[in-house]
């Protein structure tokens, strides 16, 4: 399902924090929105999950955001904030059920095809030897991947991630973004995601929007929107971009000389 | 399988303490007696049971109400506190943090000040523990746009501090009542079939509503935007669990007085044995709570016989030292 987002604002506190915001992700592609702290990354995921009020038009399939009932709404996107609360006592397998809350009715309770669904998604992610495990006893890498399962378990066609490599060293950064790749492709998903590293941004995403002070000032193929001249001016960082595997960019801090 | 034996274990643990809180008092009632008198009143039982008539009177117009109204107001109590805590997502949430005890106690107080009848004492109760959990909520949510769930605890606590201070006005103004208001915030369980026909609509009312909303309070722990995201109208749920959960509470207070300590206390021990989901917190609360506060009665009408302890001082004193081990583990979960 593609999504489209045209001329959108947010308003926070009467403080105008995005304005006139412009970005299409399209049907089974990755678009990763990137730019400096306070850049409005993170309210415009939100505004596409319908959690905070906008201006302009947010449609996902075609249908605008805020004309969904929640209900609904959860059934095509599903959302992973920066960082979730864990209910410390909560069990691996029952947080990834949380997923199904869209198909149970409010008075309702799950089906066993609830918890089958669950099953399944934890046993794809390789984590059914975790699902009796409390949510306190977690590694960072399995937390990680256990709220991807909760998102998946929603078996929403988009899947909006606010920086889901926070806090991961190296090796599970990766690990992370292949699965997430390796899902996107497999189930035809479209991803839009938060990523503050430029390089990994690069390597994953298949379309970059780089967003300074609430608005959208670059969007295109990684090469198009990683330039020594972008990031220099909305980053105020100094640096090298070369060309990485398959001609995608990576980006190196240089130190200013003298 | 695991759940079910748990609450099979706080069933046989309630009715327990039912059983002992009808045998033990001045008069002691032999357990089989107790039990055959209660089945003959049975439809289509008839037995025997070898109380005397006095004995049969003892049960039926003393211990019997006080036994039921004191698991009710327990059950009640736990089950607002557990619901409060799910809403807030606070363990330490409780009836009495959030302006209903306070509210209580300043309406019960002005009725006898200014009216003198015991006859609408209840009343006050039910609309001063409602109208304190109103104000609480009305103004954490003024406060922050949202409301925080430490905005809210703390307007409950300045809403508390408040109204405490205008009932001590009150109270001072009028020395000769000191001692009726303070019989009644102290909480009694002994108010006869009267009260537990007053309270039993309401309790039921509100224990169907909160153990119904067991699975939504488990999404609600993830936090608002996420049970958001997940299709769940959080402000809505809330709303539902906490005019519950106050009504829970009114009826409690209103029939009991302030006791404290039990919707803290008991839902936490529960946790400890049962995991934290709320579709077994609620329902356990309620049992384990009814079983708490039975006991507590028990404890309170004996121990200093022929008088009788405040049953509130025997919540509080196991309750007080309870908490602060549930707040020091607290901090060790947040740091």
């Amino acid at each position: 399902m593609t999504v489209e987002i045209t001329d959108v604002g947010v308003d926070l506190g009467g403080r105008p924090v995005l304005r006139g915001v412009t970005a299409t992700a399209r049907e089974g592609r990755w678009l990763a929105v990137i730019g400096p702290n306070g850049a409005g990354k993170s309210t415009l995921l939100k505004a596409v999950m319908g959690l905070l009020p906008h201006t302009g038009l947010i449609t996902v399939g075609g249908r605008p955001v805020r004309d969904l009932a929640p209900r609904d709404r959860a059934r095509v996107l599903a959302y992973a904030p920066q960082s979730p609360l864990l209910p410390p006592d909560m069990t691996v397998h029952e947080y990834a059920l949380l997923g199904r809350t869209p198909y149970i009715p409010y008075w309702g309770r799950e089906s066993a095809r609830d918890t089958e669904t669950a099953r399944a998604v934890l046993d794809r992610l390789d984590l059914t030897g975790l699902a009796a495990r409390p949510l306190e006893r977690l590694s960072g890498g399995e937390r990680q991947r256990v709220v991807l399962a909760r998102a998946l378990t929603q078996q929403a066609p988009v899947l909006l991630l606010d920086e889901p490599t926070t806090a991961l060293d190296l090796g599970h950064q990766q690990q992370v973004l292949e699965l997430v790749d390796r899902l996107r492709r497999d189930d035809g998903l479209t991803v839009v995601s938060t990523l503050h590293d430029l390089t990994l941004a690069a390597q994953y995403a298949d379309d970059l929007l780089l967003m300074s002070g609430g608005t959208a000032v670059a969007a295109g193929g990684p090469g198009e929107v990683l330039t020594e001249d972008l990031v220099t001016r909305h980053f105020g960082a100094r640096v090298s971009i070369g060309a990485g595997p398959a001609g995608r960019p990576v980006v190196h801090l240089r130190r200013p000389t003298g | 399988m695991r759940k079910g034996v748990v609450f099979a274990g706080a069933a046989v643990v309630l009715a327990a303490c039912m059983a002992a809180g009808l045998m033990v008092g001045a008069a002691g009632l032999p357990l089989k007696g107790v039990l055959l008198a209660l089945a003959d009143r049975l439809p289509f039982v008839s037995a025997h049971s070898g109380l005397t008539p006095l004995e049969t009177g003892v049960l039926f117009e003393l211990r019997l109400p006080r036994v039921l109204l004191g698991a009710m107001v327990g059950g009640l109590l736990a089950v607002a506190g557990a619901g409060y805590q799910g809403v807030f997502r606070n363990p330490l949430a409780d009836p009495y943090l959030l302006g209903a005890a306070a509210g209580a106690g300043l309406t019960v107080t002005l009725v006898i000040v200014a009216v003198g009848d015991g006859a609408a004492v209840p009343l006050a109760a039910f609309c001063g523990a409602a109208g304190g959990v109103l104000l609480a909520y009305g103004l954490g949510h003024t406060a922050t746009r949202g409301g925080g769930t430490a905005t809210l605890v703390l307007a409950g606590v300045a809403v508390t501090s408040f109204l405490t201070a205008i009932q001590t006005f009150l109270q001072q103004l009028k020395v000769e009542e000191l001692q009726r208001v303070y019989a009644w915030i102290l909480g009694d369980v002994g108010g006869g079939w009267e009260q537990v026909a007053m309270c039993a609509p309401y309790a039921v009312v509100a224990a169907a509503i909160l153990l119904l909303h067991g699975r939504l309070l488990d999404v609600l722990s993830v936090g608002d935007d996420e049970a958001s995201a997940l299709g769940v109208r959080a402000g809505r749920v809330r709303l539902v669990v906490l005019v519950a959960a106050s009504l829970a509470t009114a009826a409690a207070v209103s029939a009991g007085g302030l006791i404290g300590f039990v919707g803290v206390v008991v839902p936490h021990a529960v946790r400890r044995l049962a995991g934290g989901s709320y579709r077994v917190v609620l329902p356990l609360s309620l049992l384990a709570g009814g079983a708490f506060l039975v006991t507590a009665d028990l404890i309170a009408r004996t121990v200093l016989a022929p008088a009788e302890l405040p049953i509130g001082v025997v919540t509080a004193f196991v309750g007080a030292p309870f908490f602060v081990t549930i707040l020091r583990a607290t901090r060790k979960v947040e740091t």
